[in-house]
């Protein structure tokens, strides 16, 4: 599979990670590589099997209905780049 | 399907609106869907919220076992299938107040599947709207855009709440019938007690998918209106919305799929700027959370203790007290007025009980604006009422009075009869000195009405009843007149 | 005496402190002059040596009042970078994280304080573990202790827990914890001559280790030897109602399982993991690895995993895609690096363009890509059909044997600059141990011996689901078989 770089550059606006025009054409290239690698998983007939999320094969714990967390506001915001009056900022965002 | 009166009229011909809503419910729950932090609503910025609700690194959730119950609660409500196994998957997109920059949701296999909700439509007409799913999903975030001139404020109180979202089928033809939808969902979760269904606080949000098509043809393009926030804005931006599209289409113009946001004063739709880049979520399965399996036995052990439901409710109430559809679907539309209808009902006549719930009582309660939690006049109270006509203590008219003075002082029936001497007159000898008296001044009347004008018997009882301040008995008043009136 | 503190084992140094032979005072002290001594590896991130010695000095009042002690008590510890330690700085490797400090600890690293352990640091790893070298760091390469015989080139210490590795083996450290999400603690083991073992998916808690792909990622720790590593697992491991994916089973003490008897236990050769172009030293250690165990009185016997060759690939549709997501709360609003931006969107792209380095933004446009719409089946649900494969192809393995014997790596340690250009070279550093990680199997690094030109190779066990034990048992067997004496030359 070849990824050109109009892919290249909607993929890195889904993942926001700027990338500049110039480099599109590169990194499409390297991508493109590893797909290419990737794709002989395809040599392999996979019909009829169960795809596997993860290794366990146990029923989801669950926990009770109780409140024991929260309440630590300064905590929350201490690594805030920038907050303010108890909130988390960001550039407006316009609706 | 297209009913005659749900078509909309437009240049071209006629056109059929076609609706599907999404509504996100808050479940009922102390802690949120994957924390341990509180579910309040109302509190300072960023107090109920845990490492894990603001995605800190390693950060992991654990479900919430009550959340899931409610939403089998809920699933089994609405007569839906429940999914003995379901996955919780990542929805992917950034947004300021998505802190994990996924929403952990249910896509391709939720917890419920399909269900119905029966409307009862005008004119006694039933509808049956499909439940495509309900599935557990955690609320996000909240932003304020109006807090700074170039900034937007977050609060993550309520990222991480439980929703459960609850799709229905494009079966919704008209506003009305969206309303109807609307309030018999939200009945149903708060008979249920898994939503509390308070739309202003947000607890109960919908979402409305919009498309239009001429009768006959195939599905058009559609828009969802997001997060309109009473029912009455619903209504008001479903036909808004209508009638653009089908402005733009009798134009020749086509319809864009888009996300639109319903602006309730100035009474239009706009398009949502945030919302325009082309969605992708790439869901996929949460690896930090396995597959939910229920253990059937739990299941039919929250079936077994489901409540009595609206329909079923309406159901028995025809058959058991002999109320009209219509009365029953009054009543028992809300889990405290069938509750405050039952307990007045209990002993006494349930059809005059009805009357007296569904005119007296919502009439004071809707002049005042209070709902019938906050009554002033408890449904002991009301049955104390009509207690004192059943025994002939008062008249029905009367007791409206009463009625009044009770709703106004909260004083018992009893108390506001002896202190105002409302008792009914009951003895003959008052009675009938009273017609001889109204009998004499109305010497000319008595003749004309023994001459044949029968109607003037009204008059009589007016008369007599006023000089009786209202309290003569009705019953012995007209038996005593027209015997004193025959001569 | 003191001087020499730090060339002991965990077990050795318990051994000592029990005797009052010397302090936990001093151990940590020894420790933190071979950490300020070597510098020059960058193996250390942040040394945090007031607290390693409270903490130390706390283990001795413990000790001198006669206080209950835990397992590891007054042990010298390095800790990955991947841990969240409370009130330390925590940054993955990555820039975006540089100056977080969590409110919060690991529960691993907590079990450890718990039983008494001292932190000297937090060490260096790939960005976010995404690397066989350490090259990716933010912070720098780390160097291998490590050097080929009458060559003085730095080599890497292979990764992710590079800085672990090289911590361990230049004796900056009795142990370290280190994650391995495909190799990246039995990888640098094998590059650095220690012992590292990823115990089963489960048995460690993730609560509070960085995510890198949720599915795959196991905590574990890396030692000097065999035991050393048992007496480290034992404190780090147990059932965590905080992680959904721990494991609620019980954890045996597995020093016990060092019991040098491995007569009648069957050893698997997986017959496909002959690569075309093996080394032939690699191709030696292997087979002298079976013949240690046959001599003990194992039983050897060819096995077949015929999706081995599609593990790698597997692997990085998998790694990349859960990655993708886990990452994205990398945002600049609650923690770690802003870029400022003209909207929120603009403020995203350039902090996360600025904050992940090379390999950490390639690896998330990978993922994206793969889950992305009109792709998910064809790649993310065509890796997890193959996940189910390769466990399959171990489950059969399983019925005939009870571990499984493969070498770690296909190469020994390499410089910077040699095959560290192109990705997928990179990528290949993983082959043998990624699928341990696919079906979650635990699997341990045990070093095997020297190639020609002096530098550690290490052998890899791979074991039932929770049966840890097996891997302590052979591999003490193979490490006493090996007698591995070599140390890096200076340290
Ligand atoms: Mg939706
Ligand atoms: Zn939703």
């Amino acid at each position: 599979m070849s990824l050109d770089s109009k892919t290249v550059a909607h993929i890195a606006m889904l993942a926001r990670i700027k990338v500049p025009e110039a480099e599109l054409a590169a990194l499409a290239k390297e991508l493109s590589g590893i797909m290419t690698w990737i794709e002989q998983l395809n040599e392999v007939d996979t019909t009829g099997v169960e795809p596997m999320t993860g290794v366990l094969h146990r029923n989801l714990p669950q926990r009770e209905d109780k409140i024991t967390d929260g309440g630590y506001p300064d905590k929350i915001l201490m690594n805030a780049p920038d907050a303010a009056h108890g909130f988390f900022t960001v550039p407006k965002v316009v609706e | 399907m297209s009913d005659e009166k749900n078509l909309i009229e437009g240049r071209t011909g006629m056109w059929e609106v076609i609706l599907g809503l999404e509504v996100h419910a808050q479940v009922i729950s102390e802690a949120k869907l994957f924390s341990g932090a509180s579910t309040k609503f109302g509190a300072d910025p960023n107090t109920q919220v845990s490492l894990v609700d603001a995605a800190f690194p390693g950060m992991l959730p654990v479900i919430n076992k009550y959340c899931v119950e409610q939403a089998v609660r809920t699933g089994l409500g609405l007569k839906a299938e429940i999914n003995l196994k379901s996955v919780f998957d990542r929805k992917n997109y950034f947004y300021a107040d998505l802190p994990a920059g996924y929403q952990i949701s249910q896509y391709s296999q939720p917890i419920v599947g399909k269900g119905t909700i029966v409307l009862d439509m005008a004119g006694g007409v039933k509808r049956h709207i499909g439940i495509t799913r309900l599935h557990l999903e955690q609320d996000a975030g909240k932003s304020l855009h109006d807090q700074h001139p170039t900034k937007s404020y977050i609060d993550l109180n309520r990222s991480g709440v439980a929703l459960m979202e609850i799709v229905s089928e494009p079966d919704l033809r008209s506003s009305e019938e969206a309303a109807a939808y609307l309030k018999k969902l939200r009945s149903i979760l708060r008979y249920l007690g898994t939503c509390d269904g308070n739309m202003e606080e947000g607890s109960m949000r919908c979402d409305v998918n919009v498309s239009v098509r001429k009768v006959g043809d195939p599905l058009g393009t559609r828009c969802e209106i997001k997060n309109v926030n009473s029912i009455r804005y619903v209504q008001q931006a479903i036909e808004h919305e209508a009638r653009r599209q089908i402005e733009i289409l009798e134009e020749g113009g086509s319809i864009r799929q888009e996300t639109r946001l319903y602006d309730p004063s100035k009474g239009e739709t706009r398009s949502m700027r945030s919302k325009e880049q082309a969605h992708d979520y790439r869901y996929f399965p949460d690896p930090d959370l396995l597959p939910l399996v229920l253990d059937p036995n739990w299941v039919s052990e929250i079936k077994a203790t489901l409540p009595e439901l609206p329909d079923e409710k309406r159901a028995r109430f025809i058959s058991q007290y002999g109320l009209s559809d219509y009365d029953a679907g009054v009543l028992s539309g809300e889990k405290e007025i069938a509750e405050y209808y039952e307990t007045v009902a209990k002993g006494r006549d349930p059809k005059l009980v009805a009357n007296w719930v569904s005119s007296e009582l919502f009439g004071q309660l809707n002049k005042v604006g209070k709902w019938i939690t906050d009554s002033p006049v408890s449904a002991d109270a009301l049955g104390g009422l009509i207690d004192l006509i059943a025994d002939n203590t008062i008249s029905g008219r009367i007791a409206k009075d009463v009625f009044a003075a009770m709703f106004e002082t909260g004083k018992p029936a009893k108390q506001i009869v002896e202190e105002k001497g409302l008792r009914q007159v009951t003895d003959t000898g008052a009675i009938d000195a009273a017609i001889d008296e109204i009998m004499a001044k109305n010497a000319d009347k008595v003749a004309e009405y023994r001459g044949g004008k029968d109607k003037l018997l009204g008059f009589f009882v007016g008369q007599v009843m006023k000089a009786t301040g209202g309290k003569a008995n009705p019953a012995l008043l007209n038996e005593r007149l027209k015997a004193k009136l025959a001569g | 005496m003191s001087s020499e503190l730090n060339n002991l084992t965990i077990a050795g140094a318990l051994e000592g402190l029990a005797k009052k032979d010397f302090s936990a005072v001093e151990l940590a002290q020894a420790h933190l002059r071979a950490m300020e001594k070597h510098r020059d590896l960058n193996a250390y991130i942040v040394e945090t040596p007031e607290k390693a010695l409270s903490m130390a000095k706390a283990s001795d009042e413990r000790r001198a009042k006669r206080e209950k002690l835990g397992a590891l008590d007054g042990i010298s510890l390095a800790i990955k970078d991947l841990f969240c330690t409370d009130g330390v700085q925590t940054t993955a490797g990555s820039h975006i994280l540089e100056g977080f400090k969590p409110p919060y600890e690991s529960t691993v690293t907590a079990n450890l304080w718990k039983a008494g352990a001292v932190m000297l640091g937090k060490v260096n790893m790939d960005e976010f573990a995404m690397g066989s070298s350490n090259l990716t760091s933010y912070f720098g390469g780390v160097g291998n202790p490590w050097r080929r015989r009458g060559d003085n080139k730095r080599l890497v210490p292979g990764g992710s827990s590079g800085g672990s590795a090289s911590a361990v083996s230049a004796r900056m450290a009795l142990g370290a914890t280190a994650t391995d999400t495909g190799g990246s603690i039995r990888q640098p083991a094998a590059f650095t001559g220690t012992v590292g073992i990823k115990p089963t998916y489960g048995r460690c808690s993730r609560w509070g280790i960085v995510a890198f792909a949720s599915s795959l990622d196991q905590a574990g720790p890396m030692a000097r030897s065999v035991k050393d590593c048992a007496i480290m697992l034992g404190a780090m491991a147990g059932h965590d109602p905080k992680d959904s994916t721990s494991v609620d089973l019980p954890v045996s003490d597995y020093t016990k399982a060092l019991t040098g008897d491995v007569r009648g236990l069957r050893v698997g050769i997986p017959k496909e993991y002959r690569l075309d172009g093996m080394s032939p030293e690699i191709e030696k250690l292997w087979h002298e690895g079976a013949e240690w165990l046959k001599k003990a009185g194992a039983e050897i016997k060819e096995v077949s995993l015929p999706h081995t060759k599609y593990a790698l690939p597997t692997y990085y549709i998998i790694a990349p895609a859960e990655a993708s997501s886990n990452l994205a709360r990398y945002d600049g609003v609650r923690f770690g690096l802003r870029v400022p931006g003209e909207s929120l969107d603009d403020m995203y792209e350039k902090t996360r363009a600025e904050g992940f380095g090379k390999e950490v933004r390639r690896r998330i446009m990978i993922g994206t890509y793969v889950l992305s719409a009109g792709y998910y089946d064809a790649y993310y649900l065509k890796a997890q059909r193959l996940r189910s494969l390769i466990a399959r192809d171990f489950d059969i393995a399983f019925k005939d044997v009870d571990v499984i014997l493969t070498p770690s790596t296909p190469s020994a340690a390499f410089a910077e600059g040699e095959n560290t250009d192109d990705p997928i070279q990179m990528y290949l550093n993983d082959v043998f141990t990624v699928t341990a990680n696919l079906v979650g199997l635990p699997g341990i690094s045990v070093p095997g011996g020297l190639d020609s030109q002096g530098l550690p190779l290490g052998l890899q066990l791979i074991g039932r689901a929770f049966d840890e034990e097996a891997l302590f048992r052979v591999g003490g067997v193979l490490e006493s078989s090996a007698n591995f004496t070599a140390k890096p030359a200076g340290y």
